[in-house]
């Protein structure tokens, strides 16, 4: 019964949505203070190569390798975004071509691979990776077995991850105070808020995010690594945080359905059922475009829409 | 002591070359400390390098063939961005653009290049900038961002194009025996090979002539005609075009399938210059339509800049590949181009603003006198 169809497709679609997951609670986090980054799939990758470098050299026992390379995915991750950060926060780079940049320092004909290529990564299998939870012994319990216990635990963080961003951004004063950075800059800035901080430290965090997102793939999905591992990851999150209408649980629901999208054509394969695969690897970006257009129409906006001054730079005197 | 940044009132036309040249040298030495942090030499480094890509026998000749798909999509990008329209989609209608001229040249194979040329140019226009349309009907009828729906275009062209071949039996899959097996496009037929112009050392593949001659087309439009002033006013403020009674929707449109029919030139362009295949890996691998939009950046729109800016990128690109494996390390022109990239788009603010640095306490005493 735990092999059946269904339950071996939503399993997987929710262990691939995870990195999605991240990704794009990172993303819903710049996006929400105004910063539009572009650079997620870089970010990914260089928080994908620095775990995987970490889990090949540093620590001897399994929890504390891992642990430490969760660390630096993150920090590697945010590091990234601190360049953008820089430009587009500080020096009022344009936002769209920075983020571009960024992914082509960054990504898989860059820094990524560079690292990779001088620690020799893709030679080596993985020393530790994460492995089924099996949470409270219950991963044989029939269907929700597999679904919900036996993930990794990284499927359980990104559980926490999106009641924590849900409720930072609708329930404290500092998510409050985000949002309103997002939506007028020039009113948070008279509220006494300081725009740029709020901009770097969400940029930031975003940044931290898509690192972990990039460690799923090259410490829990395929512990190895590859020049571009994650294969346009970073792009479905980008779509995901428009599809989730900027609200971290909707984010939670995109992810799984994306992720699940994308390990069908794989799953189906498995069972000797053929179907062109980009049928189902076009659908997110087509329902991406969809959810654009309906969210596009004003009435919609006002309710729905992206932060207003998303994309824009903050200049005090030229308001 | 307080740093201010301060807008300037009058631009020195001294920074804009100025700035640029500054920001290679930047970039060029956080690159070298990259290498010496790793344990590479970076002067060796540097020389393969730079040798590779411009020196070398023959070396001009492939940095052109690599240059010529960057200035159509920087060409693509440059004159959407112009008018504020951001279109990332360059990659799709680029590959838009080479599933078009395939086609045809598979199509006319028999007849003189003259006309198979032609008509490659003409499909990979059309169909590069049907597919700009999308994005250019939904921002101009329903106010849909463009930026993110022409970026998620690009997977979907991505998608389509890979159906074509590895996932179908199609019209440009190639169908004899060993196609079957390996899938991969059908050869183009010897007639739609494009020429290169012998100029002393140097063969000029005949799409960068074409690329050229876009750009002129691209500047006489924004600095000549009425319509491109037009845009340059929409884009700029869409108020003042509206009360001046500019058809905006139109224009938007247009420009859009003009930037998508420009990279899906560069589409057909590899296909008659560089691949004589429809090749999806390839095409995907190289990223131009990305790396046009930066091209088009650094060249601040002015599309004979773009054609220069692509030249200096297609070297490095050039090097790249010339490199590979030989010890010299991976990933490498990838950090490159991102670290000239950031110095050239930190630059940028020194052009527009003018940075301040004074002690407290100063500004206030100036204010008295």
């Amino acid at each position: 019964m735990n092999s059946s169809l269904g339950v071996v497709i939503v399993a997987s679609a929710v262990a691939y949505g995870t990195p999605l997951l991240f990704a794009a609670l990172g993303e819903l986090l710049a996006e929400r203070s105004g910063v539009l980054n572009l650079g997620v799939e870089g970010m990914m990758l260089v928080g994908a190569v620095m775990g995987f470098l970490c889990v090949q050299h540093v620590g001897g026992n399994q929890a504390i390798s891992l642990v430490t390379a969760v660390l630096v995915a993150m920090a590697a991750g945010a590091a990234s975004a601190a360049i953008l950060a820089f430009l587009v926060i500080t020096l009022r780079a344009n936002q769209i071509v920075t983020g571009l940049a960024l992914t082509i320092f960054a990504g898989a004909a860059g820094l990524s691979s560079y690292i990779g290529n001088d620690f020799s990564l893709p030679d080596d299998p993985a020393r530790f990776s994460f492995g089924p939870a099996n949470l409270f012994g219950l991963e044989d319990l029939p269907v929700v077995g597999p679904i919900v216990f036996g993930q990794n635990v990284l499927v359980y963080l990104s559980w926490l991850c999106v009641i924590a961003v849900g409720l930072y951004l609708s329930r404290t004063r500092p998510g409050l105070e985000v949002r309103a950075v997002g939506e007028s800059p020039s009113t948070a800035d008279a509220m006494g808020i300081s725009v740029t901080r709020y901009r770097y430290v969400h940029t930031l965090a975003g940044g931290a995010f898509a690192g972990l997102g990039g460690a799923c793939f090259s410490l829990a999905l395929t512990p190895q690594w590859v020049d571009g591992l994650t294969a346009g990851a970073g792009w479905i999150a980008i779509a995901l945080v428009i599809f989730a209408f900027w609200r971290a649980d909707l984010c939670l629901v995109g992810a799984y359905v994306f992720g699940g999208l994308s390990a069908l054509p794989l799953t189906l394969q498995a069972r000797g059922v053929t179907i062109a695969p980009q049928v189902f690897q076009a659908l997110p970006y087509v329902m991406t475009i969809v959810v654009l257009v309906l969210v596009s129409t004003a009435g919609a906006k006002r309710r729905l829409g992206a932060p207003a001054s998303l994309g824009e730079p903050y200049v005090r005197e030229e308001r | 002591m307080t740093i201010r940044i301060e807008k300037r009132l009058a631009e020195r036309r001294s920074l804009l070359v100025i700035v640029p040249l500054v920001s290679l040298v930047v970039a060029h030495l956080a690159i070298a400390i990259l290498l010496v942090a790793t344990g590479h030499a970076p002067v060796t480094t540097f020389r393969k390098l730079f040798d590779a890509a411009y020196f070398a026998d023959g070396a001009l000749t492939t940095t052109l063939v690599s240059a010529t798909p960057l200035a159509f999509t920087g060409l693509a990008a440059a004159v959407a961005f112009r008018m504020r329209l951001f279109n990332i989609g360059g990659e799709g209608q680029l590959y838009f653009g080479a599933i078009g001229s395939a086609g045809v040249a598979i199509a006319l194979g028999g007849q003189s290049t003259v006309v198979v040329i032609a008509a490659m140019i003409a499909a990979g226009a059309a169909l590069g900038a049907a597919w700009g349309a999308i994005p250019g009907l939904l921002r101009a009828f329903l106010h849909t961002n463009e930026i993110i729906t022409s970026l998620m275009l690009n997977y979907v062209a991505a998608l389509v194009i890979n159906y074509l071949i590895f996932d179908s039996q199609s019209y440009w899959r190639d169908d004899s025996a060993t196609g079957q097996l390996f899938p991969q496009g059908k050869p183009l037929p010897e007639s739609a090979t494009w020429p290169t112009l012998g100029l002393g050392p140097i063969d000029v593949p005949f799409g960068f002539v074409v690329a050229l001659v876009v750009a002129v087309v691209a500047w006489l439009l924004y600095s000549r005609t009425r319509f491109g002033f037009e845009a340059q006013v929409i884009g700029d403020s869409p108020r003042a075009a509206r009360y001046a009674g500019m058809r905006t929707r139109r224009k938007i449109l247009a420009i859009m399938c003009l930037s998508g029919a420009i990279a899906g030139i560069g589409g057909a362009s590899q296909n008659g210059d560089f691949r004589h295949v429809l090749d999806p890996r390839g095409l995907q691998q190289a990223g131009y339509g990305y790396a046009g939009i930066v091209v088009a950046a650094l060249a601040r729109y002015n599309p004979f800049a773009v054609v220069l800016v692509a030249f200096l990128l297609g070297g490095l690109q050039n090097a790249g590949y010339a490199l590979q494996g030989a010890d010299f390390p991976s990933g490498l022109v990838g950090v490159m181009q991102g670290l000239v990239l950031f110095a050239m788009l930190g630059g940028e603010l020194l052009v527009r603003y003018r940075i301040r640095f004074s002690r407290p306490g100063q500004g206030t005493k100036v204010a008295q006198a």
